[in-house]
């Protein structure tokens, strides 16, 4: 069904290529942007809640952070990047005039988008580790974690890419749904302080409420069968993506 | 091929064939047709010219030969395989100079070439080796370390060349290779394409430029509304279509009663008169006598673009 084989490696490349050149510029915000949040709201805002269901504030927020910027990191690269190099640049038009499929472009995009949450978890995790509000070594499993976190997003994100008509139409995802879900996925307070019609709103439309739900289990080293689900429904959000994105893309670009 | 060692064949002798084969060939939209069943044949070792207006449905073609855009009728075979079975092969032999300039904006020349050697699988070894003879060849190397923005439009479309020639293609498919650039650039360019030909590639190009195609092309087609008008040699098709020469002069009514009397067909060119003629000093003689040096006549000889003006009109395509 999809035409994928081996060379979807030399598209990822590609684009770690492009963000080797310009590593300064990409390293600063995962080991800034911990600190800022960690230190406005985890000790700043967070000196006037006492604990989380028995968790310091700082400690309950770590794992949120991560997922944050797993999400915006996939997300952003797959949508206004992507897009510049769809539309802008031409590099898919260029791709595709060699023995790599279409296919193999965007699933080697969408890898890249998953590679690039996965270099920002990587990033964060010392800065944590500095602060003490992570769990050692059960944390280590968050950088491969964000692979998968990654993946989800990105495949989310190319689908608004393959049908979005302009760069400018990009703002709506990105306001609507990637915004709300930065506030609403037990991120900054848990989930069961919202009613119970969003709560349930939330494990199904919000991705980021699982993606949180396991990286908090990795950092408190508290697993529970309910991280199984979240897994559970990760995966199979990912991979329904995943195709589409490639169907869709297919769709705008091959006339 | 350009850069290939075996260029002695031990069987004595190769047979030409043909690299391009399409018959009936349609592409249709929705709302439009925009190739509409054309049948040709591109030979191996020669230039192949697509001419035509905007949206004859010349790029169009292009992209059915590159695999990039699927055929909706008839049948097309690029270098003895199926466009429809065998994409990535006949991707594998081909090299792509496109009519928008897509280089990778994040890298350098020199980088470009690399990048794009890794589309095609070629070892790193032999890619950088293969890119280093690619910016001589194009006479780039001074540009080897430098980002595309800071290009001038001539070396992009040099460095598109260049990279089109990356995997040693068996076939080399250009769209407008020479759009936009001066003099000095195009002729670099003609120069480049006049060396690949004698080096026994295939080169097909489209062109808006007359003048291009009557230098390069071993035989060309004019395409206009997604057919295929005529199909031949620049100077056979201007034998046939034009004539040797033209003989232009201005259109007053005296000259146009002339003529009208004499039964003579003439063309309108703006404010010009035009008679495509074997004869042209017979005509041309005739014509200054009526007019009685008011109105200037000229004679010059037939050119591809008279052919082409006159085989799609005058009227402005958008």
């Amino acid at each position: 069904m999809l035409d994928i084989s081996g060379r979807v490696w030399s598209v990822w490349r590609r684009n770690w290529d492009a963000f080797l050149r310009t590593y300064r510029v990409n390293f600063i915000p995962p080991f800034v942007e911990p600190v800022l949040y960690l230190l406005a709201l985890g000790f700043g805002l967070g000196t006037y809640i006492e604990a989380v269901d028995g968790i310091p504030y700082p400690v309950f927020i770590a794992p949120a952070l991560v997922s944050i910027s797993v999400m915006y990191s996939a997300f952003f690269e797959c949508t206004y990047s992507s897009f510049v190099r769809m539309y802008y640049q031409k590099t898919f038009d260029a791709i595709i005039a060699t023995p790599v499929s279409i296919d193999e472009v965007i699933a080697g995009e969408m890898l890249w988008g998953a590679t690039r949450g996965m270099i920002y978890a990587a990033l964060m995790l010392p800065v944590l580790l500095l602060f003490n509000v992570v769990t050692m070594p059960s944390s280590l499993l968050l950088i491969p974690f964000a692979f998968l976190a990654g993946l989800l997003f990105a495949g989310i994100a190319m689908c608004f890419t393959a049908i979005t008509p302009s760069i400018d139409a990009l703002n709506y995802p990105s306001f609507l749904f990637i915004t709300p879900m930065f506030l609403f996925s037990g991120t900054f307070f848990p989930l069961d302080l919202l009613p119970q019609p969003i709560q349930y709103f939330a494990l199904a439309a919000l991705p980021l409420t699982h993606v949180v739900s396991i990286n908090r289990a990795i950092t408190l080293s508290a697993f529970s069968p309910f991280n199984l689900f979240n897994l559970a429904w990760i995966v199979v959000v990912t991979a329904l993506f995943f195709v589409l994105a490639i169907r869709l893309m297919k769709r705008r670009l091959i006339v | 091929m350009l850069y290939s060692h075996d260029s002695t064949d031990p069987s004595g002798g190769t047979i030409i064939g043909d690299v391009i084969v399409a018959h009936d060939l349609e592409k249709r939209f929705e709302d439009l047709v925009a190739v509409d069943r054309i049948t040709f044949q591109v030979r191996e070792g020669e230039v192949f010219g697509f001419l035509g207006p905007n949206g004859a449905g010349k790029t169009t073609t292009m992209k059915m030969i590159q695999c990039t855009s699927p055929k909706t009728g008839g049948t097309l075979e690029v270098l003895d395989m199926d466009v429809n079975t065998h994409q990535r092969e006949i991707k594998g032999h081909l090299g792509v100079v496109p009519q928008e300039t897509n280089l990778d904006p994040d890298f350098s020349a020199y980088r470009n070439l690399l990048v794009y050697a890794r589309y095609f699988g070629i070892p790193k070894r032999e890619a950088e080796q293969r890119a280093e003879e690619l910016l001589a060849f194009m006479q780039l190397e001074e540009k080897r370390d430098v980002l595309i923005d800071k290009l001038s439009g001539g070396m992009k479309r040099r460095l598109i060349i260049a990279r089109a020639l990356i995997n040693t293609p068996e076939l080399l498919i250009l769209d407008e290779p020479t759009i936009g650039l001066d003099p000095q650039a195009r002729h670099l360019i003609w120069e480049t394409l006049r060396r690949l030909q004698a080096e026994g590639n295939t080169l097909v190009l489209t062109t808006h430029y007359l003048d291009e195609a009557e230098r390069l092309c071993d035989r060309l087609v004019i395409m206009d509304h997604g057919k295929i008008l005529v199909e031949g040699a620049p100077a056979d098709l201007i034998r046939e279509h034009a004539g040797s020469d033209v003989v232009e002069v201005e259109r007053t009514e005296k000259v146009i009663a002339h003529l009208t009397g004499l039964g003579v067909k003439y063309d309108l060119a703006g404010g010009l008169l035009q008679i495509f003629t074997d004869r042209p000093h017979d005509v041309a003689r005739e014509l200054i006598e009526v007019c009685q040096h008011e109105a200037a006549v000229t004679v010059r000889p037939a050119t591809l673009e008279d052919v082409f003006l006159r085989l799609t009109g005058r009227r402005l395509r958008e």
